[in-house]
C-alpha cells in the first residue's frame, strides 16, 4: 500500500513538472502584456507602433524606426548568412571527408556558443573600424550590424540545415548520378530540392534569433532611434530600445519599453508559429 | 559532359567550398583575435577578490557566474528532468497535456533573451520583491534553459530500450523504481549534455541578467545581493567607456570557459555515439 501511494505522489510529482512551461508561458504573457497593455492605451496602439518619433524627454513614443532597424538588420544578416550557411551545410553533408566532418562539426558547435557580448566586442575592434575605414563613417549602423548578425546566425543555419539534407534518401542521389549528372548537379538539383522545407525551417529558426540578438546588436549598430537612410547609417533595433533605456525609464517610458517588448514578444511568437508550421509539413 | 554542365559543376563546387572557407575563417579570426588581443592582457591583479576601478577584477564577477549558473541548473534540472519523464514514461501519446507541453516548451525556445529580461524584472525583482539579486537572475535563466533540458533529457530517455523496463518489471519492480534505478542511469550520459549546452548558455547569457541580477561588480554577501556574471562584466564595460586592454582580456576569458565547455560536450557526444 505505502509503495502504491509513492507511486500515485511521484505520478502527480512528474505530471505539475510537465506543467511547469505551460506555467512559464502564461506567466510570462500575463505579466508582459499586463504591463505594457496600459502603453498602448495611453499612447494607442496604432500611434505606438506607426510613429516615427522616439523622444522620451517630451514623452513621443514611436516604435516604427526601430521595428524597422530591426526588420533591416534581420534582412540583411540573412542576406548574408542564408546562402553562406546554406553552402557551408552542403559542404558538410555532401562535400568534406569524414575526418574533416570530425573537426568542423564542433567547429560549428563553437561558434553557436559564443556569448553575443563576446561576438558584439569582436564587431566594435574589427568589423567597425574596417568600415570606417572602407566608408570614412562612424562605422556603427546597419552594415556591421548585418555582417555580425550574419555571422551569428550561420551555426543554427548551417545544423538544421545539414540535418535537412542528410535526411534525404540516398536514392535520390544515387538516382541522379545513374542519369549522368555530376555529383555537385545531382546534390543541387536532387538533393536540395528534397530539403527545401528543412532548409526553411533553418531560416526561419535563423530569423527568430537576428530578431531576438540584443547585446551584439547594441554594440555595433550605432542606437540612433531613427529609420537610416543608408547601409552604412545608425539604427536602433527593438530589443535596443529596451536595454538602452530601461535601467532609468519611469512611469509612461518605462511602460512604453515593455510595450516594445510586446510588439518584439508578438513578432517571435508569429515567427515560432511558422516555425511549428513548417516542422508538421517537412514531418508529413 | 557537356560543356555547359561542366561549367556549372566547376561553379557549384567553387561556391560550396567558398563557403567553407568563409565561415572557418570567420570562427578562426575571432578565435584568434580575440586569444592575440587578450591574452598579453590578462594580469595577476584582475583576478584579485575585490573590484576596484584600477585593477577592474574580473575575479568577482567569475565567482558570480559560478554561483548563478550552479543555481538555475540547481532548479532547472531535476524540474526538467522530471517533466520528461513525465513525457516520455507516463503520459498518453498524443494526449491533450502532452501536445501543450510540447508546444509551450518549443514557444520557450523561441523566446529572446531581452524578452526573459523583462520578464523576469517584472515577476522577481518587482512583483515577488527579490530586487536585483542573484536569485531573481538565476530563477529568470532556469526557466530559458528548461526547454533545453526537457528536450535533451527525452531524447535520452527515449532512447533507452524498452527490454530494460520489461525486464525490470518483469523482475517485480514498479514503475517508480524501473525510472529511478533503470532508466534514467541509461539515460544521464544524454542528460549531461543538456546540462553542458544550459551551462553554455548561462555563462554567455547577459540580455537576461542585466535587469534581473543587476550589475554591482563585486561578490554579494548573499544571494539576495545583485551581482554581474563575466558576461555582463563585459558588457558593462564597453558600457561604461570601455577600457580595452580590460575589455580584451575579460573577453579572452569567457571564450576560454566557452571553448572547455564545447569541448566537453563534443568528447561527451562521441562518447554516447560510441555507445
Amino acid at each position: 500500500m505505502k509503495a502504491k501511494t509513492r507511486e500515485t505522489v511521484m505520478r502527480i510529482v512528474f505530471m505539475l513538472a510537465a506543467c511547469l512551461s505551460i506555467l512559464a508561458v502564461l506567466l510570462i504573457c500575463l505579466f508582459l502584456f499586463a504591463n505594457g497593455i496600459p502603453a498602448f492605451r495611453e499612447i494607442g496602439l496604432w500611434n505606438f507602433i506607426s510613429g516615427k518619433l522616439w523622444r522620451p524627454s517630451t514623452d513621443v513614443y514611436g516604435i516604427l524606426p526601430m521595428i524597422l532597424g530591426s526588420l533591416y538588420v534581420t534582412a540583411g544578416a540573412l542576406v548574408i548568412g542564408v546562402p553562406i550557411g546554406i553552402l557551408m551545410a552542403v559542404f558538410l553533408a555532401r562535400f568534406c571527408p569524414e575526418k574533416l566532418h570530425a573537426v568542423l562539426k564542433p567547429a560549428v558547435d563553437l561558434l553557436a556558443g559564443i556569448p553575443s557580448v563576446v561576438y558584439g566586442f569582436f564587431g566594435l575592434m574589427v568589423i567597425v573600424p574596417a568600415i570606417r575605414n572602407a566608408f570614412g563613417c562612424s562605422g556603427t549602423g546597419l552594415l556591421a550590424a548585418s555582417l555580425m548578425l550574419g555571422i551569428m546566425i550561420l551555426p543554427t543555419i548551417i545544423s538544421v540545415s545539414e540535418a535537412a539534407i542528410r535526411a534525404v534518401p540516398d536514392s535520390y542521389y544515387e538516382g541522379s548520378l545513374a542519369l549522368g549528372a555530376s555529383h555537385e548537379r545531382s546534390v543541387f538539383r536532387a538533393v536540395l530540392p528534397a530539403a527545401r522545407s528543412g532548409i526553411v525551417s533553418a531560416v526561419i529558426l535563423g530569423v527568430g534569433r537576428a530578431v531576438g540578438e540584443t547585446m551584439a546588436v547594441i554594440m555595433v549598430a550605432g542606437n540612433q532611434a531613427v529609420v537610416p537612410s543608408s547601409i552604412i547609417k545608425g539604427l536602433r533595433t527593438l530589443t535596443a530600445n529596451i536595454v538602452l533605456e530601461m535601467g532609468y525609464a519611469a512611469d509612461l517610458h518605462r511602460d512604453a519599453l515593455i510595450a516594445t517588448a510586446v510588439v518584439l514578444f508578438v513578432f517571435i511568437l508569429i515567427i515560432n508559429l511558422l516555425f511549428s508550421v513548417m516542422k508538421r509539413r517537412s514531418a508529413a | 559532359m557537356s560543356g555547359k554542365a561542366k561549367a556549372e559543376s566547376i561553379v557549384l563546387r567553387t561556391l560550396v567550398y567558398l563557403a567553407a572557407a568563409v565561415t572557418i575563417t570567420a570562427l578562426a579570426a575571432i578565435i584568434v583575435y580575440i586569444l592575440i588581443k587578450g591574452i598579453p592582457a590578462l594580469s595577476w591583479d584582475m583576478f584579485s577578490l575585490k573590484y576596484t576601478a584600477e585593477n577592474c577584477s574580473l575575479l568577482p564577477a567569475l565567482i558570480n557566474t559560478v554561483v548563478v549558473t550552479a543555481l538555475s541548473l540547481v532548479i532547472a534540472v531535476p524540474l526538467g528532468i522530471f517533466s520528461a519523464i513525465y513525457l516520455v514514461e507516463y503520459a498518453r501519446r498524443g494526449s491533450r497535456l502532452v501536445s501543450a507541453v510540447r508546444l509551450t516548451a518549443e514557444t520557450l525556445a523561441g523566446i529572446p533573451s531581452i524578452v526573459y529580461g523583462l520578464f523576469g524584472y517584472l515577476l522577481f525583482v518587482n512583483f515577488l520583491g527579490f530586487g536585483y539579486s542573484l536569485l531573481a537572475g538565476a530563477l529568470t535563466l532556469s526557466i530559458m534553459i528548461l526547454p533545453v533540458i526537457m528536450r535533451t533529457s527525452e531524447e535520452a530517455l527515449m532512447s533507452v530500450p524498452d527490454s530494460y523496463r520489461e525486464g525490470s518489471f518483469g523482475l517485480g519492480a514498479g514503475k517508480l523504481r524501473t525510472v529511478f534505478r533503470i532508466v534514467l542511469p541509461s539515460a544521464v550520459p544524454g542528460i549531461m549534455s543538456g546540462v553542458i549546452l544550459s551551462i553554455g548558455r548561462i555563462v554567455g547569457e547577459t540580455a537576461a541578467l542585466i535587469f534581473t541580477a543587476g550589475s554591482v561588480a563585486q561578490i554579494p554577501r548573499n544571494l539576495l545581493g545583485s551581482g554581474r556574471t563575466l558576461s555582463v562584466h563585459l558588457y558593462a564595460l564597453w558600457n561604461e567607456g570601455l577600457d580595452t586592454e580590460k575589455s580584451y582580456a575579460t573577453a579572452v576569458v569567457l571564450l576560454l570557459i566557452v571553448v572547455a565547455i564545447n569541448a566537453m560536450s563534443a568528447k561527451l557526444a562521441r562518447e554516447i555515439q560510441k555507445g
